[in-house]
């Protein structure tokens, strides 16, 4: 251990006190800090384990609040104990706690007391991404007339650009219908579907919407959003899922406010 | 864009018309206020509602609020709490769908 000169305001120094001070918190099997003393220079471990529980219960506090759902689902206990080990196995690396959370789902599939729960990890991905549209930047989506005005001639290299809030969260399970049953209060009724669902997560306004995707929405948004042009995106979609409906999608898109312009093509 | 793809500017242009087609018809509900509904946790449920009672409709010829003409009408929906539609049964059993059904459409 470095020793620690209090006088010195040096950068470098300060964020390695911060570093070294910080370092076993997340891990309750390290000792706390040698630097790190009570008065009369008594050993402060109690004091350090104030530190070490209010970190680690900030951190689930975070993912509690972004993925409400998920503990709605496993009950209070099993998320902060599922959250506690993701916590240690995984601290942020942004300050901003809203930030907090992105390697969680992933986490959530691999955990071993969720196997019965194989679709809850999809559940977390559509909460996610329902956070990041929220924090998105705002902007006004594409209005209809914008796609009215283009010549039919040119609609096929059409691209347009994405909103800066739309995600798209595909799924093996019923996932929207999981989360849309559990991200509201009051009592949950028996979910009968058992189809694959997409989730498009949209933000037009100042509310987020969590849609469902219709049969191939979801290679055909995925592609316009990679800056595909219509036709191709299309196509893509069609060979993914026959039943792929072309204007009954353009529609949905442009209800939910994917797009906020037209870039290119023509 | 080359000519062996399947979707072709017609087949675009057409596609582009029918879905402008379906904004021209602003019924009493807003875009917005459907999207406020269900983003309250409310969902469209199709084939659920009675006649003349659906909240919005897609499709060519009955296009928005009030305007389904038989019970349970398939290309009707109406918004109802997230999660309940497809345990939502109707007589007949018949039941709510998150997408729209083919069934009691009227010619």
């Amino acid at each position: 251990m470095q020793p620690v000169d209090f006088q010195d305001h040096r950068h470098d120094v300060r964020i390695g006190y911060a570093a070294d001070f910080a370092g076993p918190l997340l891990d309750p099997e390290r000792p706390p800090p040698a630097f790190i003393a009570g008065p009369n220079g008594k050993a402060a471990k109690k004091r350090y384990a104030v530190y070490r529980n209010n970190v680690t219960v900030s951190l689930i506090n975070a993912l509690a609040a972004t993925f409400p759902a998920t503990l709605r689902i496993t009950g209070v206990d099993f998320f902060r104990a599922m959250a506690r080990f993701h916590v240690r196995a995984t601290p942020p690396t942004s300050p901003l706690l809203f930030e907090y959370g992105y390697d969680f789902p992933d986490f959530i599939e691999r955990y071993e007391y969720a196997g019965s729960m194989p679709w809850l990890a999809d559940v977390a991905r559509i909460e996610r991404a329902w956070l990041d549209a929220y924090h998105a930047a705002d902007a006004a989506p594409l209005p209809p007339q914008a796609l009215a005005s283009i010549p039919p001639a040119h609609l096929a290299d059409t691209i347009l650009t994405p909103h800066p809030a739309t995600r798209i969260v595909r799924s093996r399970y019923p996932a929207v219908t999981i989360f849309a049953a559990n991200r509201v209060g009051g009592p949950v009724t028996p979910i009968e579907a058992s189809e694959p669902e997409d989730a498009l997560v949209t933000r037009p306004g100042m509310e987020v919407v969590v849609r469902r995707l219709p049969p191939g929405g979801a290679v055909f948004l995925t592609r316009l959003l990679a800056g595909e042009p219509l036709a191709a995106a299309a196509e893509a979609a069609l060979t993914d899922d026959s039943e792929f409906d072309l204007s009954a999608n353009i529609a949905g898109m442009i209800e939910a406010g994917v797009f906020n312009d037209i870039r290119g093509g023509g | 864009m080359s000519t062996k793809s399947t979707v072709s500017a017609t087949i675009l242009a057409g596609a582009v018309a029918t879905a402008l087609a379906s904004f021209a018809s602003a019924g009493p509900m807003t875009e917005a206020e459907a999207a406020a509904a269900m983003d309250a946790g409310k969902e469209k449920c199709y084939g659920v509602s009675l006649a003349g009672m659906n909240d919005c409709a897609a499709g060519p010829g009955t296009t928005c609020q009030g305007t389904s003409t038989v019970d349970f009408q398939g290309n009707a929906w109406a918004l109802v709490q997230g999660g309940t539609c497809a345990s939502i049964k109707v007589p007949g059993d018949r039941a709510g769908s998150l997408e729209p059904l083919t069934r009691d459409v009227p010619s």
